[in-house]
C-alpha cells in the first residue's frame, strides 16, 4: 500500500522509517529516488553510501547497492568502491556535520581529485541523531546544545567550500522546491566528475526547537521564502537579497575525471612491460 | 494528460502518517486536514490532483494512486 515510486525503490519491510515528524529528510530521500528513477538507471549499476547521522539512515530504506560505513568516512568509501568497479553510479549521502566536519578533509580532496561521485548532503544545520549539538552549518548567533549561549562560529558554505576544492559540478536545493531539487539531483547524478547538492533540510526536533522556529511548516515556508534562485538574485537590488539563501546551479563544468585518469596511467604502463 | 489526471485517486496510509501537517499546509486547494493526528480528507471534491501533497510528505503517508509511471 503505496506509491509505485517508493514500492520500486525502497525496503518496503523497513518502512516507515524513524526520521521524526516533520523531518525533510524523508522528502529529499523521495526525491534521490525520484532522479534516479528519471534518469532510468540500473539499479545493480547504483551504490549508495552513508556516513552516521539521520541522513546517513537514507541507504537503509532504499532498495539498491548500498554502505553504511563509519562516521565522516563515506566518501572515502565511495572512493573505494568506485575504483573497485568504476560501472557503478556511486552516489553518497551525507549530513552537514558528517560531511564538513568529521570528513571535511575527505570532503575537500574527493572534490580535489573530481571523482565520480554524487554527494547529497541532508543539511539541517544542526547533528540532529546525537541531540542537536551545533554544527559547521549552524548559523553565527543560532543555539544547539552545545551552544546554550549562541553559536559564534561562522557557518560553512559548503557549496562555495567544493566549489574552491575543485568540484565540478555544484548546486544547492531545499525540502520545499522538490521539483527543481529532483532536476538538480538528475544532473549531478549525470555529471562525470564529483558532484555535490546541498540539499537545505528541516529539523524541527532539535534545530527548530532550540531556536524558536516554530513547527514543520512554519520551517518549510521559511524555505520557502528565504530562497532566491542564482538565476533571478542577479537581477535583483541587494537590499532584497537580506537575509536570503541562494539555491540552483552554482558550476557546471567538465574536468579530467580521476577513474579515468588512473585507468589511463594503468594501461600505459602495462604497455610498457 | 487531463483523463491521467481523472484516473488517479488520492490515497492515504494512515499507518505511516506522523501528524506533521506539511500537506495540509501547503495543499492548494485546502482538501485535507488532521483528525487525530493522521492526515485526512476533508472535501475531496476540492482536489485537483496535483500531487503537490505526496511531493511533500517526509513519510510517503498519502499519494495519487496511478500517478507514477506504470508503464
Amino acid at each position: 500500500m503505496s506509491s509505485q515510486l517508493i514500492k520500486n525503490n525502497f525496503r518496503m519491510d523497513r518502512l516507515p522509517h524513524i526520521w521524526c515528524p516533520g523531518c525533510g529528510h524523508g522528502i529529499i530521500m523521495r526525491s534521490m529516488a525520484q532522479a534516479i528513477q528519471n534518469l532510468g538507471l540500473d539499479k545493480q549499476k547504483v551504490c549508495i553510501v552513508s556516513g552516521i547521522g539521520c541522513s546517513s539512515r537514507a541507504p537503509g530504506y532504499m532498495d539498491f547497492n548500498t554502505l553504511h560505513t563509519t562516521h565522516g568516512r563515506a566518501l572515502a568509501f565511495a572512493t573505494g568502491v568506485k575504483l573497485a568497479n568504476p560501472e557503478l553510479k556511486v552516489i553518497v549521502v551525507t549530513g552537514d556535520g558528517d560531511c564538513s566536519a568529521i570528513g571535511g578533509n575527505h570532503l575537500i580532496h574527493t572534490a580535489r581529485r573530481n571523482i565520480d561521485i554524487t554527494t547529497i548532503v541532508f543539511n539541517n544545520n544542526i547533528y540532529g541523531m546525537t541531540g542537536g549539538q551545533y554544527s559547521p552549518t549552524t548559523p553565527t548567533n543560532d543555539f544547539g546544545t552545545t551552544a546554550p549561549f549562541g553559536n559564534i562560529d561562522k557557518a560553512f558554505d559548503i557549496c562555495k567550500l567544493v566549489d574552491g576544492a575543485g568540484a565540478t559540478y555544484v548546486a544547492r536545493g531545499t525540502a520545499y522546491h522538490v521539483n527543481q531539487l529532483t532536476k538538480i539531483i538528475e544532473k549531478a547524478i549525470s555529471n562525470i566528475g564529483f558532484s555535490l547538492v546541498d540539499a537545505i533540510s528541516i529539523c524541527p526536533t532539535y534545530y527548530g526547537r532550540k531556536n524558536k522556529k516554530g513547527t514543520a511548516v512554519q520551517m518549510m515556508n521559511y524555505l520557502k521564502d528565504s530562497a532566491v534562485d542564482t538565476k533571478v538574485a542577479e537581477k535583483l537590488p541587494p537590499e532584497k537579497l537580506e537575509n536570503k539563501f541562494f539555491i540552483g546551479e552554482f558550476k557546471n563544468t567538465t574536468e579530467p575525471e580521476y577513474t579515468e585518469e588512473y585507468m589511463k596511467i594503468i594501461k600505459k604502463y602495462q604497455k610498457e612491460r | 494528460m487531463d483523463n491521467r489526471k481523472a484516473d488517479k485517486k488520492l490515497k492515504i496510509v494512515e499507518e505511516w502518517c506522523k501528524g506533521c501537517n506539511i500537506c495540509v499546509a501547503f495543499c492548494p486547494t485546502n482538501v485535507l486536514e488532521l483528525r487525530n493526528n493522521k492526515v485526512a480528507i476533508a472535501d475531496i471534491d476540492k482536489c485537483t490532483k496535483c500531487g503537490l501533497c505526496e511531493l511533500r510528505c517526509p513519510d510517503y503517508a498519502i499519494y495519487l494512486e496511478g500517478s507514477e509511471d506504470e508503464k
